[in-house]
């Protein structure tokens, strides 16, 4: 286990590294010069000059690279250019509002997934089945965006039972909650019709093995097998959709957040990439990246404590 | 046929009929405006009504088909037309530096949240459709290098192809002349469901304001323009929309059904 943890561990590093080296190319060096870039076409010469100053731009890439690296290990993310107070302030004030609607959207859609992929795979081939693999693939066709203005027109709208946008801050939770519900929703749709989907094929692969037919040949009611042996081997593959999707969660809900003028993550990287605010994107474009590459390196560790098969190479 | 695989295809040659029919004709000028005839609801004459600058709403979603296919259809030419190479390559220097390298480049690209990165690309370099193709089309290659190299490596353990070996065939021969062949019906499916993932992501990009630009139509800036309307006139909002979820989902199912038609272990299991 130490051998593979040392593996893992590097091949960690060497993602971080290539990561941050992709990010940093592609916002300080392929704009050309950023300080223009930042300030558009009609900036005066003397003010892009100054900014350059300020960001240090004048000094060599290598230079710049490892200033941006340090600074983030230190969890200084640099000062943003339109707000002028720290990214790190930034991010943390956004992940108030983006962390627990990505945990609503998720809890939603496990919810909704959970009960649709155990069903669909315990009358598989029939007509339920059939209806319910139906709404997954028209879950998955449906655009989130569009499925957020139509429940926007019919729940805020037509029956004002929930806001139609924006976010009144924690200081009243039951409004909080209320103006998350709507976004919420429309990110879990999707989600919800790809874990049923995943979950009733790994029921189905499961349902087929050996020890399932002992355990009914034992006695175990089809119930039985299902929720007591079927179920939790089937949790494997469901699990691992579950932590992509909340990493996918938190960047990925740019566009629900803009149509519900949600003050999330996404809506600032959205703003900052729209505001040119270079300093603001490169830092939490790689914030993001570090968690995804985080998420995948944890989940690894834990599937190769839980099963000695993993660890040994190809 | 089953019933799936036939909506499927149906759905998918509808769109691509319209986006093609669009070419030479639409039931009215897009160019044109009348004001005087805007948000008119869907009648006999405006099948699906028209929009705020009177526009009629079939002529934008037929010409709109066309960008939505094109993008998403270049982007999984990207991401096939590099992706199978790599894949290939990776299967046939399995378990060298090579292998581990593709691997590990494919791993980065799925690490980051891909559409930050298409925002930030089509950002950077200006919005337009070619730039959603181009974001769209990079997170489509390392899909493909996986899938080929998944379906390559399990070929090239078997006897034919060590034949091929011992008769004095090169990797690169190998590759394209059995491996390639026999992963085809994987990479057919894969390109379906990339061509409607596309869909969704050009549609997005557009509903942003970073795909398409005006004049050229796309369902997804129909969309963007619709949400101001949308309780007035609720049909602007809702025929692009249903536009796409059609065409994604005839693409889904036709993936779907083709991956159970070509792949006979699964026509039994169903």
């Amino acid at each position: 286990m130490t051998r593979y943890l040392f593996k893992r561990l590097i091949s960690l590093i060497a993602s971080l590294v290539a990561a941050s080296l992709v990010i940093f190319a592609m916002i300080e060096v392929i704009p050309g010069d950023p300080a223009a870039y930042m300030l558009g076409l009609n900036a005066a010469p003397d003010t892009v000059a100054a900014l350059r100053d300020s960001l240090g731009l004048n000094q060599s890439l290598p230079l710049r690279y490892l200033g941006w690296i340090t600074g983030m290990m230190t969890g200084d993310f640099g000062i943003s250019y339109t707000y002028k107070v720290p990214v790190a302030d930034l991010v943390a004030a956004r992940l108030t509002v983006s962390l627990p609607l990505a945990l609503m959207a998720l809890l939603l859609s496990t919810a909704i997934a959970l009960p649709i992929g155990i069903l669909a795979a315990a009358r598989r081939g029939r007509a339920t089945d059939l209806a319910a693999m139906g709404a997954t693939q028209l879950g998955i066709a449906v655009p989130n965006f569009w499925f957020a203005m139509l429940l926007v027109l019919v729940f805020a709208i037509h029956w004002r039972l929930f806001p139609a946008g924006g976010f009144p801050g924690w200081a009243n939770p039951a409004e909080a909650l209320r103006a998350l519900t709507l976004p919420a929703i429309a990110l879990a749709l999707p989600q919800a019709a790809i874990l049923a989907r995943v979950l009733r094929s790994a029921l189905i692969e499961t349902l087929g093995q050996d020890y399932i037919r002992t355990a009914r040949a034992k006695g175990l009611s089809r119930r039985q097998t299902l929720t007591r042996h079927a179920l939790r081997n089937a949790l494997i593959p469901v699990l691992t959709i579950l932590g992509m999707q909340f990493s996918f969660l938190l960047a990925g809900a740019i566009i629900i957040e803009n149509v519900f003028y949600i003050p999330g993550l996404g809506r600032l990287i959205f703003q900052a990439i729209t505001q040119r605010d270079l300093i603001v994107v490169e830092s939490v474009v790689m914030i993001l990246v570090f968690a995804v590459i985080l998420v995948t390196f944890l989940t690894d560790l834990a599937y190769a404590s839980a099963d000695p098969r993993l660890r040994t190479p190809r | 046929m089953r019933p799936a695989l036939a909506l499927g295809a149906v759905l998918s040659a509808t769109a691509l009929a319209a986006a093609l029919v669009s070419l030479i004709w639409t039931p009215y000028d897009i160019t044109t405006l009348t004001i005087a005839q805007k948000l008119q609801p869907p009648s006999a004459a405006h099948w699906f009504g028209t929009d705020h600058f009177g526009r009629d709403i079939a002529a934008m979603l037929m010409t709109g088909a066309r960008t939505s296919l094109s993008v998403a259809l270049v982007a999984v030419g990207i991401g096939a037309g590099l992706g199978v190479p790599l894949g290939l390559t990776a299967a046939a220097r399995r378990d060298n530096w090579l292998d581990e390298l593709i691997m590990r480049g494919n791993d980065l690209v799925f690490a980051f949240p891909s559409l930050v990165i298409a925002i930030l690309i089509t950002a950077v370099f200006g919005p337009s459709a070619l730039n959603a193709i181009i974001a769209i089309g990079i997170f489509n290659i390392p899909v493909f290098a996986r899938v080929t190299r998944a379906g390559a490596l399990s070929l090239w353990t078997l006897d034919y192809i060590r034949a091929a070996q011992v008769a004095g065939k090169g990797a690169a021969r190998i590759s394209v002349e059995h491996i390639l062949p026999n992963i085809a019906n994987l990479l057919i499916v894969q390109g379906t469901i990339q061509f409607s993932l596309g869909i969704l992501a050009e549609a997005g990009l557009s509903y942003v304001g970073l795909g398409a630009q005006p004049p050229t139509p796309s369902w997804g800036r129909m969309l963007a323009e619709a949400q101001t309307m949308v309780t007035l006139a609720p049909h602007v909002a809702l025929f692009p929309g249903l536009a796409i979820v059609a065409t994604v989902l005839g693409l889904n199912l036709l993936g779907d059904g083709l991956r159970d038609a070509l792949d006979p272990r699964l026509r039994r299991r169903g």
